[in-house]
């Protein structure tokens, strides 16, 4: 499984023959088309990024573009203001809080029930699998209210949970756990499918059991599907607000950082320029996950196994 | 170190598609045994029954005397080497070889010693801590092998191991798996398209069409006397001739020959078999003869082969070299009835 590199072929059309131009015309094209998507892409957030660097009275004046040119009048005033305004520590440690259980729980979960799904005969296979795909098309909103009255009743509140000792985040935990199973279990068991069967077979005569099978063969061969996945997972639990504020409400000790910023604006009212300051800030760590598990992102994984 | 016994078996996948039919072969302990087929014919159905990948619909398969029909496919003690090799793509060369063992709980120590064993014999030793996908071809195909041999099975199962191998590597590799099978004293099956490897590997061969077994023998026994018209077309290259012909009087008549059959058989219509080798230049006194009108002559060094009309029938015959001929030419040719072959119009069963 090498991915085959295309290179031109330079030795076999002449220089400057109609053929060439047209290569490297048609290269040249490409590469200002995608150039140029590229900074289009770009502008909003590098907007935000110099505005955030930018006097408050001066956001409100002129355009960001502005400030490009002298005199360059930037400045860390949103900054300081943000972390002194908010309890940033707090949130940022309940985002973290609320994002890696809410990350591993379903990513484990879906693996083992991908696995399952992919390579294992049960009755009803199919059907269930389709079911859980056609879970994929209801909409969040629609589960709000009938999954906080049960958590209400089972006592999986913020306030009650702290009361008996256990983590009030508990409910974040199983509610995005629940968000995104289905689709995790159909990303993993598409991956899972398209591994050789040869080698599930091999490692059936060779002994290994169904758990020996998953954890010594599945899964070190899956890290780039489950590397991916897990940086969705983490993107969308971390960047979540909505689902954070309808299950832990305005509970500031179980608040992530998604709520605590919006509060800066809520708070503050015309003060939005904070929100530029505290929307960088809160990219860094998804950042971060990304960079470091981008590595997993290996091409080729199964090379060497199946061909001759 | 097994025989191994297919007993009236049968592989249905659903009501109306059976791809293997009441299929019997002994297989004898230490035997070379090559199950030899056109693809899709059912061979590696077979072999995965005996493995334990597929269930058996009807009919027992045992491994010396156990019925193995209800066995794990891990509890038969047979090693399996796949056409795609099927190693784990991210394990060493030495994990791969050690994963059966370690499946097992052998201790470290002794699986130590049988894969470095192992990877002496095949000549791996320097190779123990690639990934596969750093290793050429053959070197995977090896560790395959590898795989296998480490556990000492009792049956070595091995499906078309050398069809993703080149030509030259693939002869070598030939040579190499017999002298493993003298050396590990173990009954090998296996499986191919080939009939140029069934012919030079096994012991004994057993050829298998549309899902039904056509006969068993030795590589000589089936040349020899091949059983039926697919044997005889499938076994051989180039192929058999075959030409059409009637019976009177215990003489078959084709469209350009005529010959006294050696015995007499009790169709009066089939077909005529005889090798291009039994095609002689010189024409026996009183053997049959037939006018070839030759189409392309192809020049081997060792042989020569006619490729031309006889009759309304297409014949090919191998001659001596330094027969001078050119296509267009017409050329008397004899036939050496004691390779004569007659099948029965109806059933195609060989009658001589
Ligand atoms: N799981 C299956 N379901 C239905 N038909 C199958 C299945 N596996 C194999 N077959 C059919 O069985 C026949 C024999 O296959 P196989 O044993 O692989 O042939 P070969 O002799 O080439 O190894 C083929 O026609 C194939 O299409
Ligand atoms: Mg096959």
């Amino acid at each position: 499984m090498t991915v085959a590199v295309a290179s031109p072929t330079s030795s076999t059309t002449a220089r400057f023959s109609p053929r060439w131009l047209s290569d490297r015309l048609g290269g040249l094209v490409l590469h200002v088309v995608v150039i140029g998507l590229t900074v289009a892409w770009m502008v909003p957030t590098i907007g935000l990024l110099i505005t955030s660097f930018r006097q408050s009275a001066d956001i409100s004046n002129s355009g960001w573009w502005t400030a490009l040119s002298p005199p360059f009048k930037f400045t860390l005033d949103n900054y300081s203001q943000m972390f002194a305004a908010s309890n940033l520590g707090q949130s940022l440690f309940n985002s973290f809080m609320i994002s890696i259980p809410a990350t591993i729980i379903p990513v484990t979960l879906a693996a083992f029930a991908a696995y399952a799904f992919a390579w294992m005969k049960f009755p009803g296979r199919d059907w269930i699998f389709l079911a859980l795909v056609g879970l994929l098309a209801v909409p969040l909103q629609l589960t709000f209210i009938p999954v906080t009255t049960e958590f209400v009743k089972l006592g999986l509140t913020p306030q009650h949970l702290t009361a008996i000792g256990l983590p009030p985040f508990i409910p974040l935990w199983l509610a995005h756990a629940g968000y995104g199973l289905p689709f995790s279990i159909y990303l993993l068991s598409n991956f899972f499918r398209a591994l050789p069967s040869d080698l599930f077979e091999s490692a059936e005569i060779d002994g290994a059991g169904t758990l020996t099978v998953f954890f010594r063969i599945v899964l070190p061969l899956s890290v780039p599907a489950i590397a991916s996945l897990v940086i969705f997972q983490f993107l969308w639990v971390w960047n979540d607000l909505l689902v954070a504020l309808i299950y832990v409400g305005g509970v500031a000790t179980v608040a992530p950082v998604t709520v605590t910023l919006v509060n800066l604006v809520g708070s503050y009212g015309q003060n939005y320029q904070l929100l530029t300051a505290a929307a960088f800030f809160s990219m860094i760590v998804p950042l971060v996950v990304f960079l470091s598990l981008q590595r997993y992102f290996v091409r080729g994984i199964l090379a060497g196994s199946v061909k001759g | 170190m097994a025989s191994v016994t297919y007993d009236h078996v049968v592989k249905r996948y659903t009501a109306d598609l059976t791809v293997v039919k009441d299929f019997n072969v002994e297989i004898k302990d230490k035997e070379f045994m090559v199950l030899v087929g056109p693809s899709g014919c059912g061979k590696s159905t077979a072999l995965r029954m005996l493995a334990g990948l597929e269930a058996i619909s009807e009919g027992e398969i045992r491994i010396g005397d156990r019925v193995v029909n209800n066995v794990a496919a891990k509890d038969r003690d047979i090693a399996m080497v796949f056409q795609s090799y099927a190693l784990y793509p991210h394990m060493s060369v030495y994990d791969n070889m050690a994963f059966p063992l370690q499946m097992q709980h052998m201790k470290k120590d002794d699986i130590d010693k049988r894969v470095k064993n192992a990877s002496r014999i095949l000549g791996l030793d320097n190779f123990l801590k690639r990934k596969p996908r750093a290793l050429s071809g053959g070197q995977r195909q090896r560790v395959a092998l590898g795989r296998a041999i480490v556990r000492s099975p009792k049956v070595f199962l091995l499906d078309e191991p050398l069809s993703n191998l080149d030509a030259k590597l693939r002869g070598q590799t030939r040579i190499e798996l017999q002298k493993l099978h003298r050396d590990l004293q173990t009954t090998f099956i296996y499986v191919t398209h080939d009939q140029v490897e069934a012919m030079t590997m096994g012991d004994r061969i057993a050829i298998m069409n549309a899902g039904i077994l056509q006969q068993v023998g030795t590589p000589g026994d089936i040349y020899d006397h091949p059983a039926n018209l697919f044997v005889a077309g499938f076994i051989g290259s180039p192929t058999m001739n075959f030409v059409p012909a009637t019976v009177d009087n215990g003489t078959a008549k084709a469209s350009g020959l005529e010959v006294k059959l050696p015995k007499p058989v009790s169709a009066a219509k089939g077909t005529l078999g005889f090798r291009p080798e039994a095609v002689t230049d010189r024409v026996v006194e009183g053997g049959p003869t037939m006018k070839m009108k030759v189409d392309v002559v192809e020049r081997l060094g060792s042989d020569q082969f006619l490729y031309g009309q006889v009759g309304a029938d297409q014949v090919t015959a191998r001659v001596d070299p330094r027969m001078s001929v050119q296509p267009g030419d017409t050329v008397q040719l004899g036939l050496d009835t004691r390779g004569l072959h007659f099948f029965d119009a109806e059933t195609e069963k060989a009658l001589i």
